[in-house]
């Protein structure tokens, strides 16, 4: 039980340091992949909280789909490259 | 710097509404109300082993409509937005042929994720899974496919055809439990025969509802993604 | 202890944070991704239950005394539905976004001025 909790924190350590890596980075693709990476860890911790049918959905949808339809829009905008801040 | 200071105040705020939220949480202990009724309930009426399936398919088969229709018009809305006339096109920029492994490599995978994606949706109601996780996975079946190959085209009219069929059908079974099974049984899976507990073809409609779900998500996600790509 | 309760609400507030005070419009729409994720996260962290396992019944102990052995399925649907309508919204605003780029070439916000007054 004790190596179960100390899994959660570091887990929720990491997802924090990247949801603001993805807000204070210039680079675009960085911050896309951040937050591809908290969707992940979130998927995991679903199984953790002993929902499956939630983790599979998350898995599949938030991890996947939602970083490819990111990346697409950023190809279809590409020639403001320099980021406006 | 004013807005900054602004939005600083706000964020104070909504950290003080969310730890006193967080101060009253008290740990459950068993389960209340609704929850106990679906737990006790779920398996005798409904002949499923998932109880996740059976809330989301027939206690609560009222929201799963209204969300496969904001699916609908986010896809049409995204369809719509993206459109580009003939006489805008830009010029082409010139591409590669994607290598030799990922080419070989689609052609021995493509079948074995839809098949997947296929089996996910139909064992719904016997282990974690059912209509969405396996539209996504048909999707991203769909999604190989663009990538390996430059000068692949989805066929619109089957996309069309299977999404506009499967929500008609979707609605048409609902309507079924009203006609055949009385008042008040909208969207019942009793209207066949419940079957054996834990075989595939039992809890009535339900493997035929998530059927139909899975292939309208996976058609809808597929052609988001052909609208988003389209160059 | 609702570890798990605090992380969803600290990532609802790094994405409201970021939906204020960014200014290129794919950052404001990555912002909303990571509150939806943060309030997936705490609806789920509510029905659970400890010591008990997940709401799949499938061997016969399990059937006989059921709602004495599962945590809350109600949540989980509904953050099921959740996630589906969350990524298709994402897909209709990066649309929108898309647009307005053909329109006026640039990503900042602050360029868009026409309906101030």
């Amino acid at each position: 039980m004790e190596l179960q909790h100390g899994i959660i924190i570091l887990m929720g350590l990491a997802m924090i340091l990247s949801a603001i890596l993805a807000m204070m980075v210039k680079d675009l693709i960085s911050s896309v992949i951040a937050v591809g990476v908290v969707s992940l860890f979130a998927s995991i911790l679903y199984l953790l909280l002993q929902a499956p049918d939630v983790a599979m959905t998350e898995a599949a949808i938030g991890a996947g789909l939602s970083t490819l339809i990111f990346l697409y829009a950023l190809h279809k905008t590409k020639d403001a490259e320099e980021e406006n801040d | 710097m004013i807005k900054k200071m602004f939005a600083f105040i706000l964020l104070m705020f909504m950290a003080i509404m969310f730890y006193a939220l967080n101060s009253n949480i008290t740990e459950n202990k068993e389960l209340f109300g609704v929850a106990r009724s679906y737990a006790e309930r779920g398996a005798g009426e409904l002949g499923t082993q998932n109880i996740v399936t059976s809330i989301v398919v027939t206690y609560r088969g009222f929201d799963t409509l209204g969300e496969v229709s904001v699916l609908f018009i986010a896809a049409t809305g995204v369809a719509v937005l993206l459109r580009r006339k003939e006489e805008e096109a830009p010029g082409k920029r010139s591409k590669r042929q994607s290598s030799e492994i990922l080419q070989t490599g689609t052609k021995l995978l493509t079948p074995i994720i839809i098949m997947f994606g296929v089996y996910i949706f139909i064992n719904g109601h016997l282990s974690p899974g059912g209509g969405f996780q396996g539209g996504a996975v048909i999707a991203s079946a769909v999604l190989l496919l663009f990538l390996s190959d430059i000068n692949y085209e989805i066929n619109h009219s089957l996309f069309n055809i299977i999404e506009s069929f499967s929500g008609a059908f979707y609605v048409v079974i609902g309507l079924l439990g009203l006609i055949l099974l009385g008042a008040n049984n909208f969207l019942d899976n009793r209207i066949l025969p419940l079957g054996e507990f834990g075989a595939i073809l039992s809890a009535g409609a339900i493997p035929v509802i998530y059927s139909l779900i899975g292939l309208k998500v996976g058609t809808e996600l597929a052609s988001i993604i052909d609208n988003m790509k389209r160059d | 202890m609702n570890t798990i309760h605090i992380l969803g609400f600290i990532l609802m507030l790094i994405g409201f944070w970021g939906m204020l005070t960014q200014k290129n419009m794919i950052k404001i729409v990555l912002a909303m991704a990571i509150v939806e994720t943060g309030v997936q996260l705490v609806m789920v962290a509510f029905g659970f239950i400890k010591g008990r396992t997940a709401p799949i019944l499938d061997s016969p102990e399990l059937v006989k005394n059921a709602a004495n052995l599962i945590v809350d399925p109600v949540p989980q649907s509904l953050v099921l539905t959740a996630i589906v309508i969350g990524v298709a919204v994402n897909a209709l605003m990066l649309a929108f976004v898309i647009k307005l780029y053909q329109k006026k070439k640039t990503l900042s916000i602050t360029e868009y001025k026409d309906l101030k007054w």
